[in-house]
């Protein structure tokens, strides 16, 4: 134990500097990742026979195994941090679409039927009734990618992006374990945190009347 | 008034919903469509706001082509109510019923006190129900929101598909009674689909029969009840129904001939059994006939007097008599 705090004292500066490196990649890798997906998810869900081809692809990139899928952009892209982001935004991808268009295909079909006969506008369908109602389960999927993302990042260090990895790596490479752990336990934290504060977002948006029935 | 002029439906997959329908449906009644499941009631009456396009043929409102409207503004103009309600369960039931009237742009003052007035008009108390959620009502309640959500922005025509087909049979019976005293407040146009032909007896001021993709028969109750125009008709209303549902004045004496007296020593007139209850009364009328022989294949077979009608009426009224 006291091995473990002297070795986070001694090696502080490099253990500050890989976890704001893994939340910088998290982050960024994660926004890029709702960028693409939340439209792609909303695209798919109005014209179905899109849904089929880009769910499937993205489950495909997901079942490619994370270190495999770095080692394929090194050539392509070289190394660098803007590698490890195309990989993490990948993974990002599929839980935001999958649930996005799960959500959004999932209000009842009544509810639709009157907005239509009401005269509402495929838009104001998307906005007033959808969305509302998918916001829950969209935010589950950006629950999903996040704690996949913080736990992905820490193989940037192979692609020399740095983060949390860097640490863990230093430390195997070293047979240092109180080095292994001060690099392991931050990323689950980070992980446990994220899921927990984005479970209190996802209450806060449900809104009123739906959880209920 | 609402004119189908020959429209014919086919869907995609090769279902023919509609065959030629030509039809009117009058301004400020009632029409209630009926007949049996899938014999294309649903696609006539989304057709009238253009949530389904015929095949060929043309839609008018007061004599203007639906097809020449824009289907937002068109929709925005009727009222719509569906089987399944359709509430939208994160809004408040103010917020529901205000959709059409926001859309409208509508200020909120006048908004606020529409709800009011509408919560009213389905007798739910507005303090209590409108910041209530949908899933806090009951289904006869919630569909009373859906009614007076069709009637929001005050529309000339009001749709119903199936409204009340959903609900337990004593809230079907309430809505049922309150509809028919809401349309002699509000004189609305109302197309009113159902399966249900006590449903259709009672609230419609006219009847359409439709039977695969075509119509049978328009008639007000009465008429249909008096008339039949084909044998489908006649077993698809029933003959119980038919029965029980005859004016009295219209039945004839065979229907009761059990009651008739054996007997009559006096003045009387004859008539044969297959005249009216009506027919009757006026004949006794006159002073001079205190007694009707009837007559079946030129024999006497009983004497009618005032008591047998009275009689009869009263077996009639428990619904006794026999067809
Ligand atoms: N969107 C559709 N695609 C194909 N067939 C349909 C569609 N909607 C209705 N139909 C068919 O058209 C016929 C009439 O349907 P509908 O108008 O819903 O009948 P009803 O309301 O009288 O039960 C049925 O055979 C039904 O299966
Ligand atoms: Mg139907």
């Amino acid at each position: 134990m006291s091995n473990f705090l002297e070795t986070i004292s001694s090696r502080s500066d490099l253990i500050t500097e890989a976890f704001f490196q893994h939340i910088y990649l998290s982050f960024v890798a994660l926004a890029i990742g709702i960028l693409i997906a939340l439209p792609a998810g909303i695209l798919v869900a109005r014209y179905h026979r899109f849904a089929e081809p880009i769910i499937g692809v993205t489950a495909v990139l997901q079942t490619i195994p994370s270190l495999a899928l770095f080692g394929f952009l090194v050539p392509l892209i070289g190394i660098g941090s803007k590698t490890a982001l195309i990989a993490l935004v990948i993974y990002a991808l599929l839980p935001i679409v999958r649930n996005t268009y799960a959500g959004l295909t999932s209000a009842d079909e009544s509810i639709i039927e009157a907005g239509r006969g009401m005269g509402m506008t495929p838009n104001q369908i998307l906005k007033k009734i959808e969305l509302p109602i998918a916001l829950p389960v969209i935010m589950a999927g950006i629950r999903t990618a996040t704690v996949l993302t913080v736990g992905i990042a820490t193989l940037a260090t192979f692609v020399g992006a740095g983060g949390l990895g860097d640490v863990i790596y230093r430390g195997l490479q070293s047979y240092n374990n109180a080095l292994v752990l001060a690099g392991a336990l931050p990323v689950a934290l980070l992980a446990i945190m994220f899921d927990l504060v984005l479970k209190w977002v996802e209450k806060r948006v449900t809104p009123k009347g739906i959880n209920n029935q | 008034m609402i004119r189908f002029d020959n429209v014919t439906k086919v869907f995609p997959d090769g279902t023919k919903a509609l065959n030629g329908v030509t039809v009117t449906i009058p301004t400020h009644k009632l029409t209630a469509i009926i007949g049996p499941s899938g014999c294309g009631k649903t696609t006539l009456m989304r057709m009238i706001n253009r949530l389904e396009l015929p095949t060929s043929g043309e839609i008018f409102i007061d004599e203007q082509a639906v097809s020449e409207r824009d289907e937002v503004e068109l929709r925005r103009s009727i009222g719509y109510v569906i089987q399944r309600i359709g509430l939208i369960p994160h809004m408040t039931i103010e917020e529901n019923i205000a959709i059409v009237p926001e859309m409208l742009g509508w200020d909120e003052s006048r908004i606020t006190a529409r709800v009011d007035e509408l919560l009213e008009l389905v007798d739910l108390d507005s303090k209590t129900y409108r910041s209530r959620y949908p899933f806090e009502l009951s289904g006869g309640q919630q569909q009373r929101v859906g009614v007076s959500r069709a009637l929001a922005s005050d529309p000339n025509i009001i749709l119903m598909d199936e409204p009340f087909s959903a609900l337990d049979p004593i809230s079907r019976e309430q809505l049922q009674v309150e509809l028919r005293k809401l349309q002699k407040k509000i004189k609305k146009t109302i197309v009113f689909v159902t399966h249900d032909m006590d449903e259709a007896l009672e609230i419609a001021d006219e009847i359409i029969i439709m039977r695969e993709g075509q119509i049978e028969q328009m008639a007000t109750p009465d008429e249909l009840i008096e008339h039949q125009a084909t044998d489908f008709v006649r077993d698809f209303i029933g003959q119980d129904r038919i029965a029980r549902r005859r004016d009295f004045a219209q039945r004839t004496l065979e229907e009761f001939d059990e009651l008739l007296d054996e007997t009559w020593v006096g003045d009387y007139a004859e008539a044969s059994s297959m005249i009216t209850v009506q027919e009757a009364i006026d004949l006794l009328a006159d002073n001079s006939n205190k007694r009707i022989a009837v007559k079946r294949n030129d024999l006497i077979i009983g004497y009618l007097g005032h008591h047998t009608l009275l009689k009869a009426a009263m077996k009639d009224r428990e619904g006794e008599l026999s067809v």
